[in-house]
């Protein structure tokens, strides 16, 4: 069992003595940018013109649905969110600090990335996961 | 080339059926489409099957163990949503090439009740409710939260299609249901993924259907034609690169994409369509295909479903049939189900549900992953 908590998903970065971060990775040809690594853009093709991009903490919320029923064990609700990165990067993830009802939520309303214990669960050796989340920007 | 036409369709009514197995659910369409054209297993050259939850099953096969072993080639086919269409086209690819002249096309599914998506995880910890949803619920809910971000489309409006396809069931004596369900009742529902209420999702069924094609030489020879089906334009489609769909997928893109190859070798646009059968897979998902199969402008579907444009009587009905939200959506045999209803319209006998003086209808499924199939349809002349 590892001692500190490993990445719930493989796009999650978790550096040594630095803040946690989202890695993208973006074609040299067309700029499409992706999560996760690969090696041939599906955009255009290319082969071997990835690389690796640090994404933003900060977009915008691009669309959303409420979730009240889910799977079992899965706590309800909670607002499952489309948010494009400032650098266009789309991504999905959970919407929290914010009262989860249509008339509070926003087309386009800043968030921010914030990286938190992934809502208690373990896998099957007893390992604790780091996850990240989206929350109304500070600023907003 | 030559022309290909459905000879012999039909379907089961939609329902459960724990007690049978997939392959004895698939052989009733089977035979019901062969009585439709008074043809026997045994005139068949080949079968495409379409099946989802039993994909490496070879049902196929398995069907032909049941009504009769011919040896003939069997082709099993899995395309997620547009798995049933899929093995249609196939069918129709293989009588367009010349292949054969007279082949059956099967979807056929058995499912259980409950949420579809969203599956755990096989490594480290599950991620649904964790990094959002992938409960297709959810995930139409996105989409059709995309078309409210764009053109101010309210629960409302996506509720009112869910009141139409219920009220069109209750003349579809093969829907699973044949309940109105009025729009108080409808937003009043158990909220599932906002903005789809349980009566905005399509009901899991068992079900299956059949289709009989042939070429026009054969449906000649064989005296078929004066019920004959013409099948204008088959298209299937992948999803085109969108800047989201890795995260969000794009039931639009794909489409258009297969709306407007199937428009081009039809050589019909959609003022040509009488009726359409559309992927009403959840209530939010309907209102994007109004624009996406071009009947209206974009931005306009909220104003089609307020002013009853697509309801039975209206300029272009719209999953007369019930849909799947209310006739059901047994995966396999969607694809196949809405292709008998465009035919039964065509052919004049779909009693109190008729769309009167149909000549011409499509037909649209879409898988997520993604696959889109268009049919279009003619009465033959």
């Amino acid at each position: 069992m590892s001692d500190k908590p490993l990445a719930a998903v493989p796009y999650l970065k978790i550096p040594e003595g630095a803040d946690p971060y989202l890695e993208g990775h973006k074609c040299g040809n067309c700029g499409a940018t992706f999560l996760g690594e690969r090696d041939v853009c599906s955009k255009c093709g290319a082969r071997d013109q990835m690389s690796a991009v640090t994404l933003p903490n900060t977009g915008k919320l691009y669309s959303y649905s409420i979730v009240y029923r889910s799977f079992p064990g899965i706590e309800v609700p909670y607002i499952s969110a489309i948010v494009d990165l400032d650098d266009g990067t789309a991504i999905k993830g959970n919407l929290i600090n914010i009262e989860p009802d249509p008339e509070n939520i926003a087309f386009d309303m800043p968030v921010e990335v914030v990286y938190d214990d992934a809502l208690g669960r373990k896998d099957a050796d007893g390992n604790a996961y780091l996850s990240y989340f989206f929350q109304p920007a500070a600023s907003a | 080339m030559t022309d290909a036409y459905i000879v012999g369709v039909d379907m089961i009514k939609f329902g459960r059926f724990p007690d049978k197995t997939v392959p004895q659910i698939g052989a009733q369409a089977a035979l019901m489409a062969l009585d439709d054209c008074g043809l026997t297993i045994q005139d068949m050259q080949a079968l495409y099957c379409g099946n989802l939850g039993q994909a490496s099953g070879m049902v196929g096969q398995r069907m032909l163990q049941e009504i009769g072993q011919t040896g003939m080639p069997v082709v099993n086919v899995a395309n997620a949503c547009a798995t049933g269409a899929t093995a249609f086209r196939e069918a129709w690819a293989s009588v367009k090439a010349g292949l054969y002249d007279c082949v059956l096309a099967v979807g056929v599914e058995q499912m259980g009740k409950g949420l579809l998506g969203g599956a755990g995880a096989k490594v480290g910890i599950p991620k649904e409710g964790l990094l959002g949803s992938g409960t297709m619920p959810a995930v139409f809910a996105e989409a059709g939260m995309e078309h409210a971000r764009k053109y101010g489309t309210t629960f409302e409006q996506f509720a009112k299609v869910s009141v139409k396809n219920h009220h069109h069931s209750t003349l579809n004596p093969k829907a699973m249901y044949q309940i109105e369900t009025p729009l108080d009742e409808v937003m009043g529902a158990e909220m599932i993924s906002y903005p789809n209420t349980k009566l905005m999702c399509s009901v899991n069924v068992d079900g299956s259907a059949a289709a009989v094609i042939c070429s026009e030489k054969k449906a000649k020879e064989l005296g078929l034609m004066s019920r004959a089906i013409k099948v204008r334009a088959s298209v299937l489609a992948s999803d085109p690169w969108q800047e989201r769909d890795l995260v969000m997928p794009d039931v639009n893109s794909c489409t258009r994409k297969a709306a407007a190859e199937a428009y081009e070798m039809a050589g019909v646009g959609p003022d040509d369509i009488n009726l359409i059968e559309l992927h009403d897979c959840f209530a939010t998902a309907e209102i994007l295909h109004y624009e996406n199969l071009g009947i209206c402008k974009d931005g306009e579907a909220g104003r089609l479903i307020d002013e009853g444009e697509v309801a039975l009587g209206g300029r272009i009905p719209v999953n007369v049939s019930g849909g799947l939200l209310s006739k059901g959506h047994p995966l396999g045999a969607t694809g196949i189900a809405n292709i008998y209803e465009v035919s039964t319209h065509l052919r004049g006998e779909a009693g109190s549900r008729q769309v009167e003086g149909a000549k011409m209808g499509l037909t649209h499924v879409i898988g997520l992953g993604s696959a889109c199939a268009i049919h279009v349809l003619e009465k033959a002349s």
